[in-house]
C-alpha cells in the first residue's frame, strides 16, 4: 500500500493517557476497521480499566461501599484512581491508601469513622493474605522463671493487626460486611480498637479493652512485656497482664518469643 | 547423586494438563470441587491471585492441584509492554510455577503496565517490527526465567493501529519461530476480534498455526455496537460461550484433533454446576471427534 502520509504513531505512554483522562479525546492512532479512530471503540478500554479497578477496590472495601451506596462509592473510587494509579499488577496490594484519602476528602467530613473503617478493612485482607505461621504455644512460657518474664519480647503473628480507633468500627464493618446486625443499633459514642487475627485461614476480628490495644501496639512495636503493661496501666490503672496476656495468647495473635534483651 | 534426580512431586496429581475441558478456578467453587470431585480434566487460575504469602487462597489451591492438573494462566506481565518487564513480577511467577507445578504456563500477547502505571487490562499492541523485537526478547526472558516453553495467546481487540504493517498471524507466526513458545487459541477471541476487524474468523483459524497450539479457551462476550453502528464484541467473560465460538470450536477440533480446552467465565460467576456443564458440552465435542477418528481408522 503505497503511503501518501505518514501514519500517527501511538506509544503505549499516549494510550495510557487517554485511557485515564477522556478528554484527551480518541488517539488518532487507535482506529476501526475503515482506518478512522472510533471512541466507542477506544470506550471499551477506558470503561475495562476504570470499572475493574473500581470493582478492586470495592472487594478491599466492602463495607465502605455499603456505607457510601454502589453510585458514591464508584465516584469516589474514580477519584481515588486518578490520584493513585496502582503499579503493580497483584491488586491485593492495591488501595493502602484509599483510608488517607477519605480522610483528607472534604465531602465527606462529616463521616469521619469511614477512614478506620477503611484501614480495618485494609489489615483484614492483608492479614487474609498473610504467610502461614504457627502460633506461639503458650506452654512455653511455663519454662520461664518469672522473674525474667517481664523482659519478654514476644514476636507478632504475620497475620496479625491492632486497628486502633475512636469509633465503632467492628460494628460498622459487622453489619455493613458480614450483614450481621443492623445499621441502626450502632452506637457512633462507642470506640472499638480491634485485633485482628488469623491463627490459620479464617480471619477474626476481637474487640479489645483500650489498654489491651496499647499493650498490643507497644508489643509489637518491639516492648518487653513490663515496658508494654506499663504503657497499658497508662491507659487504665485497672489493667492486669495476665488478663491481657490470655486474651492474645488465646487469639492466636503472637507467634514466638525471645528472653534476653536485645543487645 | 541426588542432585541429578528430577525433583519429587509433592502433589498426588501427575502436571500433565490432558486433552480434555477444564474450567477456570473460582473460590467460591473450591468447597463444592473438592466435595463432588467433578470429572474434569484441569483447573486454570489466574496467577495475580495466588501471589499473596500465604492464607486461604493457597491452601485452597494446594487442595485442588492434589488432585487435578492445574494449567498457571498468568494476566498481568505486560509482554507487550514497551518498558522491560518487571522482574519482580517475573520472579512471583517463577515461584507459583515451582510451588505448583502447573502442567501448563501461559501469558497474553497484550500490555497492561506502561513506566510506573499498572492498567488491569490486557491491551493491544501494534503489529509492527519494532514491537516484534521486543515482544520476543520479553517471551525469551520469561522462557530463560521459568526454566520452560510459556503458551502465548492470542488478544481479542476493540481497535487496530493505524501503525500496524504485519498482519496478527504472520506476527504470532514469527514469534513461535523465533522464541519457540508455544500458543494459546482463544477461539472467542478469534471470533471477537475478526468481528470487531471485520475479518472472517473461519478463514483466521484456517491460517492459523495449529502444529503451536497448546490449550484451546472458550468464554462469553458481550455484543454491542461502535460510533458508526458496527457489530462491536466485548470480551466481558460473563456468560455462557456463544453458539458461534461453539462452531468454530469444533470445526477446529475436527480438524485437528482434542487439546485441552478451558471454559472462562470470570464476570457474573454462576454456580459450579452451570460452569461444569461448558466443559461438559466441550467434552461431548471432543468425544464426538475422537469417534469419527477412530472410525476412519478402522
Amino acid at each position: 500500500m503505497a503511503q501518501v502520509f505518514s501514519l500517527p504513531r501511538l506509544s503505549a505512554a499516549d494510550f495510557g493517557d487517554a485511557l485515564i483522562n477522556p478528554d484527551l479525546g480518541t488517539p488518532e492512532g487507535a482506529v476501526g476497521p475503515d482506518g478512522f479512530p472510533d471512541v466507542q471503540r477506544f470506550n471499551v478500554y477506558r470503561n475495562n480499566v476504570i470499572v475493574s479497578l473500581c470493582e478492586a477496590l470495592g472487594e478491599t472495601y466492602p463495607s465502605v461501599k455499603a456505607l457510601l451506596g454502589e453510585e458514591y462509592f464508584a465516584a469516589l473510587a474514580r477519584a481515588f484512581i486518578a490520584e493513585h494509579r496502582p503499579s503493580n499488577p497483584v491488586l491485593i496490594w492495591y488501595g493502602e491508601e484509599f483510608a488517607s484519602f477519605l480522610a483528607a476528602f472534604p465531602p465527606l467530613k462529616a463521616y469521619p469513622y469511614l477512614e478506620d473503617v477503611a484501614r480495618l478493612e485494609w489489615a483484614w485482607l492483608q492479614s487474609y493474605h498473610a504467610k502461614d505461621c504457627e502460633v506461639f504455644d503458650p506452654a512455653a512460657l511455663a519454662s520461664i522463671p518469672p522473674a525474667d518474664l517481664g523482659g519478654v519480647r514476644f514476636r507478632r503473628h504475620p497475620a496479625t493487626a491492632i486497628v486502633a480507633s475512636e469509633w465503632p468500627i467492628w460494628d460498622l464493618v459487622r453489619v455493613n460486611r458480614f450483614k450481621d446486625g443492623e445499621q441502626s443499633q450502632i452506637d457512633l459514642s462507642v470506640a472499638q480498637p480491634v485485633l485482628i487475627v488469623r491463627p490459620e485461614f479464617d480471619v477474626d476480628v476481637r474487640i479489645l479493652e483500650p489498654s489491651h490495644a496499647a499493650f498490643g501496639v507497644a508489643i509489637f512495636s518491639g516492648a518487653s512485656l513490663g515496658e508494654a503493661a506499663e504503657t497499658a496501666l497508662e491507659v487504665d490503672s485497672g489493667f492486669t497482664l495476665a488478663d491481657c496476656l490470655s486474651n492474645f495468647l488465646s487469639n492466636g495473635a503472637l507467634a514466638g518469643l525471645q528472653i534476653k534483651e536485645p543487645a | 547423586m541426588r542432585s541429578d534426580k528430577q525433583p519429587v512431586s509433592a502433589f498426588c496429581t501427575p502436571a500433565a494438563v490432558p486433552r480434555r475441558p477444564g474450567a477456570g478456578l473460582k473460590a467460591e467453587h473450591v468447597a463444592d470441587i473438592l466435595q463432588s470431585r467433578p470429572d474434569i480434566g484441569f483447573f486454570e487460575v489466574h496467577a495475580e491471585n495466588y501471589m499473596g504469602a500465604g492464607g486461604r487462597p493457597h491452601q485452597q489451591l494446594t487442595a485442588i492441584r492434589d488432585v487435578y492438573p492445574l494449567s498457571l494462566h498468568g494476566v498481568g506481565l505486560s509482554i507487550g509492554g514497551e518498558s522491560p518487564l518487571d522482574k519482580d513480577h517475573l520472579g512471583r511467577l517463577a515461584e507459583l510455577n515451582k510451588r505448583y507445578e502447573p502442567g501448563l504456563f501461559s501469558e497474553h500477547l497484550a500490555w497492561s503496565t506502561h513506566e510506573t502505571t499498572y492498567y488491569n487490562d490486557l491491551l493491544p499492541v501494534p503489529y509492527d517490527q519494532a514491537t516484534l523485537t521486543r515482544v520476543c526478547d520479553h517471551i525469551d526472558e520469561v522462557q530463560h526465567v521459568m526454566g520452560r516453553q510459556m503458551l502465548l495467546e492470542n488478544p481479542s481487540t476493540y481497535i487496530a493501529y493505524a501503525q500496524s504493517t504485519i498482519s496478527e498471524l504472520d506476527f504470532l507466526k514469527e514469534i513461535t519461530r523465533r522464541t519457540g513458545c508455544g500458543l494459546l487459541l482463544d477461539v472467542n477471541n478469534v471470533y471477537v476480534s475478526c468481528t470487531n476487524q471485520e475479518q472472517s474468523p473461519a478463514a483466521y483459524l484456517a491460517e492459523f498455526p495449529m502444529q503451536c497450539v497448546g490449550e484451546l479457551h472458550l468464554g462469553g462476550h458481550a455484543p454491542d455496537i461502535d460510533e458508526a453502528g458496527r457489530p462491536l464484541l466485548i470480551d466481558a467473560h460473563d456468560r455462557a460461550v456463544d453458539d458461534a465460538v461453539w462452531a468454530l470450536y469444533k470445526n477446529v477440533i475436527e480438524m485437528h484433533g482434542a487439546l485441552p480446552t478451558l471454559i472462562e467465565w470470570d464476570n457474573d460467576v454462576p454456580a459450579w454446576p452451570i460452569l461444569l456443564r461448558e466443559a461438559d458440552a466441550a467434552q461431548e465435542i471432543l468425544i464426538c471427534a475422537q469417534d469419527a477418528d477412530l472410525k476412519a481408522v478402522s
